[in-house]
């Protein structure tokens, strides 16, 4: 298998990770599930950094964001399918 | 002979060459120790370090005015990196005779030479004087020492994170984890522990204990830190302090997606049979165990040396540089752009992990390699670079 773009935890996850340096918006994204092995195609909306996170689907402000198959935080902006999540759109439940 | 790498016996089982210590705790290590109790005591320390070459001073910032449960902990942590299998002796000074002799005493308990100098009435060159005199002797006894052949379940393990990214959760920490889920089935110690750092993850901690009694005690730990240290302290919602800048830069956005890659460091077979205190030393038997520790790295692995283990692995995304005066600290990471920018902090490359060019499991074999190769004495790249952060962990204010 080609080396993958974006590795995803588990298919309940709304967001996957990015993982080669220097990709830019517009790149069909070979992304792979690592729970199961299973690939998708994603295009990717935005220029982002290796190991920061791409949604999978769009995510609607206030929604709970998933990864790992776990709650990770909630949205604080609509987040569009393809685009960056990071500290400007979704923010931790605890403190 | 089947020195080296991590090869096996005759018998067909792993085996590394350590220390058997008195107590018959093994090391990896053969160091002789010059132990301050207190900063005072720090100068006289690395006069006495210098003197004589190849000992090892550790200078550290408190041991004045502590009281209650705060000085119980500095004496535990003391205490137990002098009794550390990777310390073959030790000189112990403090501004007093009194609380250096109940450092002596303690790690005298493991039957391994320890002489404890009070600097009060005697001045700093007298003490630096005589202790090294003493020093010398230890060192010199200590180089005669050797190795023999043990087998893997003489091993204590430690492990926790550092500088994380979105990569540690997907590489390096479930290779951590890998090594776990091969190596406690044949007997070793393992420990974790960054207590803040489980929330968002704390329910799937404490589904991992042995049993709902120890999960129960694991969730007491987890809230007394949440509602002693971080609700009574915070004031803002712990942005760029957990996570931190760093693990921000990385990718990685709030403490609950930190806390899950956080995790995969405990694989996902074993479970942990006891929670123990900062710096307590493991007294159930052989198996993964919890440490309530801060997850600030250095006063993590301080922590965990003073509770005997004797080689760490250290899973690192943005590159966290630390190591530690006893305990080799081995560094794993799976991003590849630190693994090219940073290359001389990182043992263990497992960016392949994140090409698919590489298993979990292949990496946790690697691993487990480069444990049985650095118990062997290939030194790792904290300790070639000179990494020795020792940091003292302070419950409160003195008195």
């Amino acid at each position: 298998m080609a080396a993958p773009q974006l590795l995803v935890h588990d298919k309940k996850d709304t967001v996957g990770v990015v993982t080669v340096e220097g990709l830019k918006a517009g790149t069909n994204m070979l992304c792979v599930i690592t729970a199961n092995n299973s690939s998708f195609r994603l295009k990717s909306k935005m220029d982002v950094p290796i190991g920061h996170k791409i949604a999978l689907v769009d995510i609607k402000n206030g929604d709970t964001v998933w990864k790992y198959g776990q709650d990770i935080g909630k949205a604080v902006a609509d987040i569009k399918k393809g685009e960056h999540v990071h500290v400007h759109n979704l923010k931790t439940k605890r403190w | 002979m089947a020195k080296g790498n991590g090869k096996t016996r005759r018998s067909g089982k792993q085996s590394f060459w350590g220390w058997r210590r008195e107590n018959g705790r093994v090391g990896v290590r053969n160091h002789v120790v010059i132990l301050p109790l207190d900063d005072l005591s720090n100068a006289a320390c690395e006069a006495v370090a210098n003197n004589i070459k190849g000992t090892l001073a550790i200078p550290h910032a408190y041991g004045r005015l502590q009281f209650g449960e705060d000085l119980d902990l500095h004496f535990r942590t003391l205490i137990g990196t002098g009794s550390n299998p990777n310390v073959a002796a030790v000189v112990v000074i403090g501004i007093e005779d009194g609380w250096t002799k109940r450092v002596v005493d303690g790690i005298k308990k493991t039957g391994k030479p320890v002489t404890g100098f009070g600097i009060e009435g005697t001045g700093d060159l007298m003490t630096v004087a005589k202790a090294s005199r003493v020093a010398k002797d230890y060192l010199q006894w200590a180089s005669e020492l050797q190795r023999e052949e043990c087998g893997v379940e003489d091993l204590w393990v430690s492990t926790k994170c550092g500088e994380s990214d979105t990569t540690t959760g997907l590489a390096s920490c479930p290779t951590v984890g890998n090594m776990y889920d091969k190596l406690i089935p044949k007997g070793i110690y393992g420990v974790f522990g960054e207590t803040s750092e489980i929330t968002g993850g704390e329910h799937l901690a404490k589904a991992r204990a042995i049993d709902a009694k120890v999960g129960a005690k694991w969730m007491k730990t987890w809230q007394a830190y949440e509602d002693e240290v971080i609700q009574a302290h915070k004031t803002d919602d712990l942005s760029e302090s957990q996570p931190t800048k760093g693990n921000i830069a990385g990718g990685l956005t709030t403490i609950e997606e930190k806390a899950l890659g956080n995790l995969e460091k405990i694989g996902r077979k074993c479970r942990y049979i006891d929670v123990l205190a900062p710096a307590e030393t493991p007294a159930k038997g052989p198996g993964l165990y919890y440490m309530d520790t801060s997850s600030a790295a250095a006063e993590c692995v301080t922590l965990m040396a003073a509770g005997g283990y004797a080689v760490h692995t250290f899973p690192t995304g943005q590159g966290n540089v630390i190591g530690n005066p006893i305990l080799p600290v081995i560094k794993i990471s799976g991003n590849p752009r630190t693994v090219r920018t940073m290359s001389e902090h990182i043992d263990l490359d497992v960016s392949g992990i994140l090409r698919r060019e590489q298993t979990i499991s292949q990496a946790g074999d690697a691993l487990i390699d480069m444990i049985m190769r650095t118990a062997n004495g290939r030194l790792t790249a904290a300790e070639s670079l000179g990494h020795r952060e020792f940091v003292l962990t302070k419950l409160y204010r003195s008195a």
